[in-house]
């Protein structure tokens, strides 16, 4: 624990720490542009110089370790000529185009040249012009403006695992470009936007639409993925113009991922803003009470048994309380949150949700990954897992599953079932590896268990999980990797069929046939069928997408930036969401359509208002941990796996990966103009 | 003057061959096994006793350096030796015939510092540009090899020593020693944040030690005539024998062993056959290479040759690169041709030198016509500050050290050119 002097205040900082960290402890204000938290150190923008006793020249703050008895000045006129110096070098080759750059209001140049740089220029040669660079549709860049920070280097290298940047030429000469004149196609790209210093790279989609103040920003919890991860909502009236990650170090630290930064603009497009009804083969707009009127008509006078519930991906967790809630009372036994069509067991919490924890990965030190690409299903944790990887030390990363380039170096152990129950039976040398470590874990993804024989699939991870011995006090290393927000939440609250009710597969194949009276689908985009004429389906949700096109009656309901909503991540961890804006047109937030719609049915459900809802979740929910955290869920022993079931024959069937499309998982990426010209560039090219 | 027994390097102007026979003849190898076997302790504080300073400008105590590494390498960690043979400092070229006419003193040097350092492999980077040095050094090294003297117990010494040659590819800055290290690594050669220091944490993150050619050549010589010899020779803190390339506006320009400390104006008189046109016809000197700021005559009259005597009159020995620019020579256009230089072969990975060492050119041509306001003389020295110690290496301080020396000692140069310019101007409007 060295002990150092700031500015006369002493200090005491662990070991290893930097003088910048330990200025930024006493809350010294060190201006930086090449240092970020969550990347190496470069030590090469120099703004962060001070003066250190004994020490001729001023030293890189951002660089420098902190040193016993060390006596730093952050204020003395050596410093202050220091800055001032780099700074006005700074700014003789930057543009003084501030007034049309999208960075402007939130520039880190703009901010420190306020503080450190003189009011007028001294040099009288022609500025730098530099090209453009072509880093595809989301990224836009102005090169003329770029400080050479390097901070989008280091990022794409150390937090994507994707080293695409390079510096190029030396000297004044010096082009950030890539290295193979390609767009720049991380999975998390649009984060270098945030890691810009300044208006170098910006944000393409958002170009010139508005600055920086105008916003009004809300704190909110993306939903297109499970993870889960904390965003900003930037809006201007009432449209989303931006969503922006917050720092949430357990989840997703600094970082968003594409579809979430750039699937905003999704909002705007296909929106159901009416309700609507069947006529014939067409789609034709009524009322609220037209619409519901419908409904009451035909509901109450068939069986429970003759309804369905269906609910999708994006729907937030007071939502499937209330249709579950109702559906209790009207007797309805067939619910289900999983369209995918998994039917694994869920009776115990720790079987269907992340144990280790995102921010537990990096305490592991053996991975199996079984039929998933974490980098498209849950970019946030693969990045945790490249983290991780990137800090050294033995890391075996095996996978059973189709091969991916995750960005770390992996093992590819098989391609389906066998290769697992091979591990379960201790007969595949991975098995000792993972034996033998002492924080081993296994991701189980969501494409395997959405297979007929995925419930098989699930008790043969568990039993893999506990013969290689990965529950221990202190550490559960088994995971199901969840890729929707609403999954963890629906399971949570029950939202799977009653005994002797019908889940995804049979509710679909029973409206197909016609043998189901009504199939109220809340949010379920993910699947598709052509329903029989003699089954009534309702469709409640936001976007004209899947769902909507097989409905006779559509209640347009509230995306994610438009209601305050409940969503519990892949770890378990219940986070709720702020609304944004409102919800377009004649749409409502989804739980009050429930209400309203238990009251057209004559059962009137026992909350009138969100707050009262939440009360009675809560009082349902498994979250004694509370609201933002996740807490270990104790684990039952498996009862083992049935051989016959998994010896079956699909147990040469290689997994498969659940996602086409990573830029298109959703009704609102699908409706993205943004995601859809990141389809076309990438992902169309591959055919 | 140095005594002909004294000297070192006694193929300098390359009248002999550069083969390991001939060098033996000349008593390169002799006894190398009996040296290396005196074990590390010994030989660095040979090293150490001698007063040697690093010849590659820094004028780091070479045996201080060495007693930074650890003294067992770790099991994961092995030492490295690297050898700096990018020599790419303006007006220098000692390590160029070194390389070229006695590559086998350098390699039994290799074989004594890595014995010292307990580093079993050495790299040599040889300058891109220098390719024919190379192949010299490479026909010297297979010489040695199936001699014996380098490789598995080097020449019986029970010391196993590699050594590997590597190419540069033209880039100044990789001769600054981490960016070597990077360039070594396969990457882009740009200077690493220090600390860590390299004997720390080097090439591949391992202990290494970076050495210049012309400190390892020398140190067998330490160990076999001992350290009181060469301390004996030359000034206290400034000890031994010096190579000084002598260039620009001299009669006979060549490289020359010398003792350190001798005065300038006999070293020009003497070896290079005195100033074009004779003593007074002098302007000014860079005494250590384009990097370290210009002497006017008036200094250059009776400064000796060593690092502190240089230093003391605000400039530095450097490489020893003696440039002598007769009154025949355009300062100013000089010095802006020095800041080009700079300019082309500063990394860009610091604010100061990438956005100023361009300034500093910029400004200077205009100068160079007068073509720039009286101020602008003050802003130019006030650039060169911002520059100058704001940098991770020493490249900033070298672009700006020139121009400080030119501002120093010629201002009325400057001013008169501006001048006169602004005089012309007029008549001609």
């Amino acid at each position: 624990m060295p002990k150092l002097t700031i500015d006369g205040q002493a200090v005491d900082v662990p070991e290893g720490t930097s003088i910048l960290q330990a200025c930024e402890q006493l809350g010294v204000e060190i201006p930086r542009f090449c240092y970020h938290d969550k990347l190496s150190v470069a030590g090469s923008c120099r703004m962060c110089l001070v003066e250190v006793d004994k020490v001729p020249k001023p030293v890189a703050s951002c660089a420098q370790p902190c040193a016993e008895g060390m006596v730093v000045r952050t204020d003395s006129p050596l410093v202050r000529h220091a800055r001032h110096g780099v700074m006005e070098l700074l700014l003789i080759n930057h543009p003084l185009d501030c007034p049309i750059c999208d960075q402007g209001g939130e520039c880190d140049l703009q901010d420190q040249a306020v503080a450190y740089g003189s009011g007028q220029g001294r040099y009288l040669e022609s500025k730098r012009a530099v090209p453009d660079k072509a880093f595809g549709p989301l990224i836009k860049t102005a090169m003329t403006r770029c400080i050479h920070c390097t901070r989008c280097i280091r990022f794409l290298e150390e937090i994507a695992g994707s080293p695409e940047l390079g510096a190029f030429a030396r000297g004044e000469h010096m082009e950030i470009d890539t290295y193979n004149g390609q767009p720049i196609r991380s999975e998390l790209s649009g984060n270098l936007v945030d890691v810009c210093p300044v208006g170098a790279l910006t944000s393409k989609p958002s170009a010139f639409t508005a600055r920086s103040w105008e916003y009004r920003k809300t704190d909110s919890v993306d939903v297109l993925d499970a993870v889960g991860c904390a965003i900003r909502v930037d809006s201007r009236g009432n449209e989303v113009l931006r969503v922006l990650p917050r720092l949430h170090e357990d989840v997703n630290e600094i970082w968003i991922n594409d579809r979430t930064r750039y699937a905003c603009d999704g909002l705007r497009y296909g929106r159901l803003d009416t309700p609507y009804a069947r006529q014939g083969d067409r789609l034709v707009p009524v009322s609220w009470t037209e619409a519901l009127d419908l409904i009451a008509q035909r509901l109450p006078s068939v069986a429970p048994e003759q309804v369905g519930v269906l609910a999708g991906d994006l729907v937030d967790t007071e939502t499937l309380f209330a249709v579950r809630t109702l559906m209790r009372t009207l007797g309805v036994p067939n619910l289900d949150c999983r369209q995918d069509g998994a039917t694994y067991d869920v009776a115990d919490r720790a079987h269907y949700i992340m144990n280790t924890t995102i921010a537990g990965i990096e305490h592991a030190d053996a991975v199996l990954l079984i039929g998933t690409n974490p980098r498209h299903e849950a970019t946030l944790v693969n990045a945790r897992l490249n983290k991780r990887a990137r800090r050294g030390g033995a890391f075996p990363v095996g996978i059973i599953g189709p091969a991916v380039d995750l960005g770390y170096p992996t093992i590819p152990l098989g391609t389906g079932p066998e290769t697992l129950l091979a591990l379960a039976e201790g007969r595949h040398p991975f098995a000792d590896i993972l034996r033998s470590a002492e924080t081993p874990m296994l991701i189980l993804g969501s494409g395997p268990l959405a297979r007929p024989d995925g419930a098989a699939i699930h008790a043969l991870a568990r039993a893999v999980a506990e013969s290689c011995d990965m529950i221990r006090p202190g550490w559960n290393g088994f995971n199901v990797l969840q890729r929707a927000a609403s999954r963890v939440g629906g399971l949570d609250l029950g939202f799977v069929p009653e005994p002797g009710g019908l889940g995804t597969r049979g509710l679909v194949e029973a409206a197909t046939q016609g043998t189901l009276a009504a199939l109220y689908l809340v949010g379920a985009d993910e699947v598709s069928f052509v329903p029989s004429r003699r089954t009534l389906i309702i469709y409640q949700g936001h976007h004209g997408d899947k769902g909507a096109s097989l409905a006779d009656v559509i209640l347009p309901g509230a995306a994610y930036t438009e209601k305050s909503g409940t969503y519990v991540n892949t770890e378990g961890r219940v986070q709720k969401a702020e609304r944004a804006v409102f919800p377009p047109g004649e749409a409502r937030e989804d739980w009050a359509i429930v209400r309203a719609l238990s009251d057209a049915l004559g059962r009137p459900l026992p909350f009138d208002t969100l707050d009262a809802l939440r009360a009675m979740m809560w009082r349902e929910g498994p979250w004694d941990q509370g609201l933002g955290l996740c807490s270990p869920v104790p684990w039952t022993q498996a009862s083992g796996y049935d051989a016959r079931c998994v010896e079956g024959t699909r147990v040469h069937e290689p997994f498969t990966l659940p996602l086409p499309s990573f830029y298109q998982t959703d009704p609102i990426s699908r409706a993205s103009p943004t995601l859809a010209r990141c389809v076309a560039e990438w992902e169309g090219a591959r055919g | 003057m140095l005594a002909p027994a004294d000297a070192i390097f006694t193929n300098l102007q390359g009248l002999e061959p550069g083969s390991l026979d001939a060098a033996r003849r000349r008593g390169v190898w002799d006894g190398t096994s009996s040296l290396v076997r005196r074990g590390a302790e010994a030989i660095i504080k040979e090293v150490l006793d001698s007063g040697l300073r690093g010849r590659g400008g820094a004028g780091f105590p070479t045996g201080r350096k060495w007693s930074f590494m650890p003294k067992v390498p770790a099991p994961d960690r092995p030492h490295y030796l690297v050898v700096n043979a990018d020599e790419s400092e303006p007006g220098t070229c000692k390590d160029r015939d070194i390389l070229r006419f006695d590559p086998h003193r350098l390699l039994e040097g290799i074989l004594c510092a890595s014995a010292a350092i307990g580093a079993r492999t050495a790299f040599v980077y040889v300058r891109g540009e220098f390719y024919a040095e190379a192949q010299r050094l490479s026909r010297a090294l297979d010489e040695a090899k199936s001699a014996g003297l380098l490789g598995r117990n080097a020449a019986g010494s029970g010391w196993d020593c590699e050594v590997v040659i590597h190419r540069g590819a033209g880039a100044y800055i990789c001769g600054e020693e981490t960016a070597l290290l990077e360039s070594l690594e396969g990457k882009k050669g740009q200077p690493r944040c220090k600390p860590p220091f390299p004997a720390e944490i080097g090439l591949y993150g391992c202990p290494t030690i970076i050495n210049n050619v012309e400190t390892l050549a020398v140190v067998p010589e330490i160990l076999r005539r001992g350290s009181a010899w060469f301390a004996g020779i030359g000034k206290p803190r400034n000890t031994g024998t010096k190579l000084f390339c002598l260039s620009g506006h001299v009669n006979r320009p060549r490289n020359v062993e010398e003792e350190m400390g001798l005065p300038l104006r006999e070293l020009i008189e003497k070896h290079a056959g005195g100033v074009r046109g004779g003593w007074d016809n002098l302007l000014a000197v860079i005494p250590g290479g384009s990097s370290v700021p210009l002497l006017p005559r008036e200094v250059c009259e009776t400064v000796s040759m060593d690092f502190d005597s240089l230093q003391a009159v605000g400039s530095g020995l450097g490489t020893a690169g003696v440039i002598v620019m007769d009154r025949s020579t355009d300062l100013i256009a000089a010095i802006a041709r020095l800041s080009r230089f700079y300019m082309n072969e500063s990394c860009g990975q610091c604010t100061p030198c990438r956005e100023g060492t361009g300034w500093l050119w910029r400004t200077l041509c205009r100068m160079v016509e007068g073509r720039a306001e009286v101020a602008e003389i003050d802003t130019l020295l006030e650039v060169t500050k911002q520059i100058e110690g704001h940098t991770i290496c020493a490249l900033g301080d070298a672009a700006a050290w020139p121009v400080q020396g030119l501002i120093r000692h010629f201002r009325p140069l400057l001013v008169e050119r501006i001048e006169s310019y602004r005089r012309k101007a007029q008549a001609g409007a």
